[in-house]
């Protein structure tokens, strides 16, 4: 058995799986990956089930050193600098560690959480079936809170399988795509409207129980005192000071303030990856067209193994090579020692 | 049978809400106030649902006013389920065939109960009398949520009603048993609250590694009972090691 050691890590880091729904009526809550396609991704890649338990690393650095024996992992999700002892490690790409051998990420880039999925998962002890951090309801193994540095996952021995490489599905730019309500006639035309119409951004006071909105002022026809009812990911609450607050995988199950809209689920990881201070707006679809997304997402994830691709071959992985080149200089496509890593003082960190 | 039975049977039902939480859920809304006869309403569709389960329907989450249903769209749309649920919640309220009561021991007042004696100022009674008061209340268990186990009762006597605090406290210890506006509440896990904190029950509505994990169900019947402060530590030191400590009283 070999152990993945935590060698540094910053805060908004833990290990995450698909969560624990079922229990929502006692008031826990599901908790779970922020980003299910990251997840999934990440998974995929080291041959494990979409949704095994996997390090979800927050938007600051972290190292991590395998010890014991060779383990083999994959990254996902937000973009970052990655190295083995300086050898640049790509995204979306299966690698792996010799025993020793640390991995070092940097901040993350044009994203929030990044996967790091490991062959065979994390060897823990699941409560209500899931490994999932749940830190206020002291859940989640092998550590029921957030990872610091000094702590030590038991996994398995790599396999010596061929690495290989995922051609994800590209991920629409647009809007975030919201269904009004449910409390959306706690609002008059114009607010609504106004929510519709802003740009919004993520305040640095965020968490994985809620996103809070920078933005205009939505202001209630009632006031902000409803009676408490059910939350789902995705509400969209609006309290007192009209500063919305999207409720995120660690959210109360119930809530007291008036919900003008929810984030469609298909659009949910990608709005937990917009980092904070970056401008986005929401637009307001229908229920068929929700689903319909909900579908097609759910496909995505099911047909991700078919995405995969071997990596021995000169067939190159052009995304990740750009990706390597965010500082501009030349790069010579087919030796990765040449790829320019920028400094994390040249990336633009959520702050 | 409960004389508010036979109230909320007299009235003609209110119609319900169905309203879409996200592409998901659903939200059954049978009143916007808390409303003891729509947390009835609540319960017996949860109940219903419970009985005759609803293909693709995952979960529901009663509260004091709405039952949200989460369930599979790529089992049931929207439309279908909303007419299933819509039929199901204009149903009359049958009576609860089976209601447990539950007795929990409460430590009032002191370290355990830090708003006690502002409590009884407020409502220029003495702290005895407030505890007499909470003591005496035949409470329902209207939901559970926010936090694991955190039981939403109600119930509560109109003399013990007051606003909640101002400014709600970051940290509240676990078992706080408090009160806030019209409700009263058994909180497990320590966590914020806003609500006026009368005692602590040893009591763990939550507890890993015991079973049941969950001890209380929305809509159990709950009364409290005094305990001193050496019984509550006792107390504490035996729902630790995976006691139950509650009582089950024959109702």
């Amino acid at each position: 058995m070999s152990r993945l050691a935590v060698t540094s890590i910053g805060p908004a880091s833990s290990v995450q799986d698909g969560g624990r729904p079922g229990s929502q009526r006692y008031g826990l809550v599901p908790s779970g990956a922020m980003d299910h396609l990251a997840l999934a991704a990440a998974n995929v890649l080291v041959g494990n089930p979409p949704f095994t338990a996997a390090i979800e690393i927050g938007p600051f650095g972290a190292s991590l050193t395998a010890r014991g024996g060779a383990v083999r992992v994959a990254l996902s999700g937000a973009a970052r600098d990655t190295d083995i002892a300086k050898r640049p490690v790509a995204f979306d790409t299966s690698v792996t560690l010799a025993d020793g051998d640390t991995l070092t990420l940097g901040f993350a880039r044009g994203g929030s959480f990044s996967y790091l999925a490991i062959e065979g998962g994390v060897q823990g002890e699941p409560m209500f079936d899931s490994l999932a951090v749940n830190a206020r309801a002291g859940l989640g193994s092998p550590y029921p809170r957030p990872l610091q540095a000094g702590d030590e996952l038991q996994v398995a021995d790599a396999s010596g399988v061929a690495e290989r490489r995922i051609d994800l599905p590209s991920v629409a730019n647009g809007p975030i795509r919201v269904l009004l309500g449910p409390q959306d006639d706690e609002f008059g035309d114009d607010m609504k409207r106004l929510f519709l119409d802003s740009e919004w951004k993520i305040s640095a006071t965020s968490d994985r129980m809620g996103y809070r909105l920078e933005g205009a002022v939505i202001r209630h026809l009632h006031g902000h005192n409803i009676v408490s009812d059910g939350t789902v990911n995705g509400s969209i609450q609006v309290p007192g000071n009209g500063s919305p607050i999207v409720l995120m995988r660690d959210r109360g199950t119930s809530g007291g303030y008036p919900k003008i809209a929810t984030v469609i689920s298909a659009d949910f990881g990608r709005f937990a990856q917009i980092p904070a201070g970056r401008g986005f707006r929401f637009k307001a679809i229908g229920m068929a067209e929700a689903q319909a997304a909900l579908r097609n997402f759910v496909k995505e994830i099911a047909t991700l193994p078919d995405r995969l691709r071997d990596i021995e071959s000169f067939d190159l992985n052009l995304e990740a090579l750009q990706d390597a080149n965010v500082a501009g200089s030349a790069i010579s496509a087919v030796d990765a020692q040449t790829w320019q890593v920028p400094s994390s003082a040249e990336t633009v960190t959520p702050d | 049978m409960r004389p508010e039975f036979l109230r909320i049977m007299a009235q003609p039902l209110a119609p319900s809400r169905l309203l879409p939480s996200g592409d998901s859920a659903i939200t059954v809304e049978f009143s916007r106030n808390v409303d003891d006869a729509a947390n009835q309403r609540v319960l017996a569709l949860d109940r219903i649902l419970a009985r005759d389960p609803i293909a693709g329907v995952t979960e529901t989450v009663p509260t004091y006013r709405s039952l949200l249903v989460h369930y599979d769209p790529l089992v049931i749309g929207f439309d279908a389920l909303s007419e299933k649920l819509a039929a199901l919640a204009e149903l009359p309220v049958p009576p609860a065939t089976v209601t447990r009561r539950w007795r929990i021991p409460v430590a009032y007042g002191g370290e355990h109960g830090i708003d006690l004696e502002d409590v009884a100022k407020t409502l220029n009674a003495t702290p005895d009398d407030i505890v007499a008061r909470h003591v005496a209340g035949d409470y329902r268990v209207a939901m559970i949520g926010f936090t694991p186990g955190w039981s939403y009762l109600s119930g509560l006597e109109d003399s013990l009603q007051m606003p909640r605090l101002q400014n709600p406290r970051l940290l509240t210890p676990a078992g706080t048993i408090s009160i806030g506006g019209v409700q009263a509440g058994v909180q497990c896990l320590a966590g914020p609250s806003g609500w006026h904190l009368l005692g602590r029950t040893a009591v763990r509505t939550y507890q890993l590694h015991r079973e049941p994990t969950f001890l209380l169900e929305p809509g159990d019947r709950v009364t409290f009972s005094v305990v001193d402060h050496k019984t509550f530590a006792e107390q504490d030191r035996a729902a630790a090691a995976g006691e139950i400590i509650a009582e089950l009283m024959a109702s």
